[in-house]
């Protein structure tokens, strides 16, 4: 590693289809490791739809995706995760069958080596603890918000995605579950997070990409866009 | 004391019933495919077991150290080669496929093995019993067969509960997206849990050879049992598939005993009764979503 960071993800092109409909244009996004990276927009922009791409969840083209480096956008979602790539994905899905605790440990499924274990996320969020045998889907919106990411960091993956983590949750909750970002990067993951609340995206991101109609309306840094700015590519007036 | 008679055989025929419909059970809980082919399957498994027990002269119980690895390679093939293709939104293309499967295995068994009825030879085991009292005799092979089930059916949960793969089996039950997206490969978990199956239809099939007569035509009816024995218990509970087993079972020995035709009614009716009381089974844990 020199100056610039590693590059763990890029997208090139990218290209997105739900059947004949195409929501994503063209999409070149960047993300260095050890950055937090938000990527906002409004409803519809193709943020989740950015995020299931690099997953494997929509087919794309195998140069399309990278990650550090190699190809990946020909893989399936099992292979692309057992890479070092995991989705916290929108709404959790949790799954109701497994305890608290089996939903966790099915994140460790691929076996990769790294620094999470269930005693670490357990001290990250102690309530996982107290309610291990609890099914997941009984758990609060806020704790079954901790649990999905849990859960995404037992696969220990060098980069972690995160969709809407603000989605449906009181304030408090969801500054208590953006205060553990930091200390998942400290732990060498590098983080994007999609996010419609573009305060709590400006806030923790290093750069962020706004996303308008499937198309990048709008990069940098946060402290280098103006509200303007950041106001016309969001909503496009 | 004919009647406690009749109640205790038909619990033992339950365990059959309950081996029948175990495999059948497990692939629709966890991927939600109903196979038309169980019963068929079943049929094959007797018939490779009756090839190897002509073929080598050793005792049917014997044979299944082979059959049954055997007919879990032909499972994990199946559901790998054709029926992983199948699955989808759509539950029609499943039902077809294994529908076609049927008709397939039973004329491959016509050809190869002609239309004969055949039966296992199990020497000795077939009519050593133990008494109790002067009217009641446990004979030692249904008593085996009742034990098995409880085995298989002990196993299973312990796999579907205590262990990674059973984890998987589940959380892909729940939803197999997200399930991709823990490192799950899909394709081969469903393949594991159809060899599963077929492990046991393995062991059913054995045990139906020996105890009765079979030809290639009959797994339909089989099928049908099994289909009878999950419903009655309850979809995706195995302990409930095989009190299904041993209802369908001791409603069979008893119609038995009024009528001698009236055995297979009588089963018949027995589930149709459960049904209209309990349309979701007796012990069900598959909610619909």
């Amino acid at each position: 590693m020199s100056g610039t960071p590693e590059t763990v993800l890029a997208t090139h092109e990218l290209t997105a289809f739900y059947g004949d409909f195409q929501a994503l244009f063209g999409i070149d996004v960047h993300v260095g490791r050890g950055e937090t990276v938000a990527i906002i927009g409004a409803n519809g922009a193709g943020k989740s739809t950015f995020l299931r791409s690099v997953v494997g969840q929509l087919p794309s083209e195998r140069e399309q995706v990278t990650h550090e480096g190699k190809p990946i956008g020909h893989l399936q979602a099992h292979e692309i995760v057992r890479r070092g790539i995991a989705l916290v994905p929108e709404g959790r899905l949790l799954f109701p069958s497994l305890s608290v605790e089996e939903n966790l440990r099915l994140g460790a499924y691929g076996k990769r080596a790294g620094p999470w274990k269930i005693e670490r996320v357990h001290e990250l969020f102690p309530v996982l603890r107290e309610r291990r045998a609890t099914p997941g889907t009984a758990l609060s919106g806020g704790e079954q918000q901790m649990c999905a990411i849990g859960r995404a960091l037992m696969s220990n993956p060098t980069l972690l995605l995160c969709d809407e983590l603000s989605l449906g949750l009181a304030p408090v909750i969801i500054r208590q579950i953006y205060a553990v970002l930091p200390v998942i990067v400290s732990e060498g993951t590098t983080i994007v997070v999609v996010e419609q609340d573009i305060n709590q995206a400006l806030d923790v991101a290093d750069r962020v990409y706004c996303f308008q109609e499937g198309r990048v309306s709008l990069q940098g840094r946060p402290d280098d866009l103006s509200r303007e700015d950041v106001a016309t590519a969001y909503f496009g007036v | 004391m004919e009647w406690l008679d009749a109640i205790i055989q038909g619990v033992l025929l339950g365990g059959l019933y309950a081996l029948f419909a175990t495999g059948l059970s497990l692939i629709f809980g966890v991927m939600r495919l109903v196979n038309i082919a169980h019963g068929d399957l079943i049929v094959l498994a007797a018939f490779l077991g009756l090839a190897m027990v002509n073929g080598t002269g050793v005792h049917p119980l014997i044979s299944l150290v082979v059959i049954v690895p055997v007919m879990a390679a032909i499972g994990y093939a199946l559901q790998r080669g054709i029926l992983n293709l199948t699955l989808g939104r759509d539950i029609l293309p499943p039902l077809l496929v294994t529908f076609g499967l049927s008709i397939i295995i039973q004329n491959v068994l016509l050809e190869v093995f002609s239309a004969d009825t055949q039966r296992l030879k199990a020497g000795a085991l077939e009519t050593a019993s133990i008494a109790i009292g002067e009217q009641i005799a446990i004979g030692w092979f249904p008593l085996i067969v009742f034990l098995s089930a409880v085995g298989v059916i002990a196993a299973l949960q312990l796999v579907l509960f205590r262990t990674r793969l059973g984890t998987a089996f589940r959380a892909t039950s729940d939803d197999h997206e997200t399930a991709a997206l823990m490192g799950i490969d899909n394709r081969h978990v469903f393949a594991l849990a159809m060899a599963l199956a077929l492990a046991v239809v393995a062991l059913a099939g054995t045990f139906m050879a020996i105890r009765t007569n079979f030809s290639p035509a009959i797994g339909p009816a089989r099928l049908l049992y099994a289909f009878e024995a999950v419903i009655i218990g309850g979809l995706g509970s195995l302990w409930g598939t095989l009190a299904g087993g041993v209802i369908l079972g001791v409603a069979q020995a008893i119609g038995a005993k009024f009528h001698p035709g009236g055995q297979i009614l009588a089963g018949h009716v027995a589930f149709l009764i459960v049904l209209v009381l309990r349309p979701n089974g007796l012990f069900p844990r598959t909610r619909d979503r």
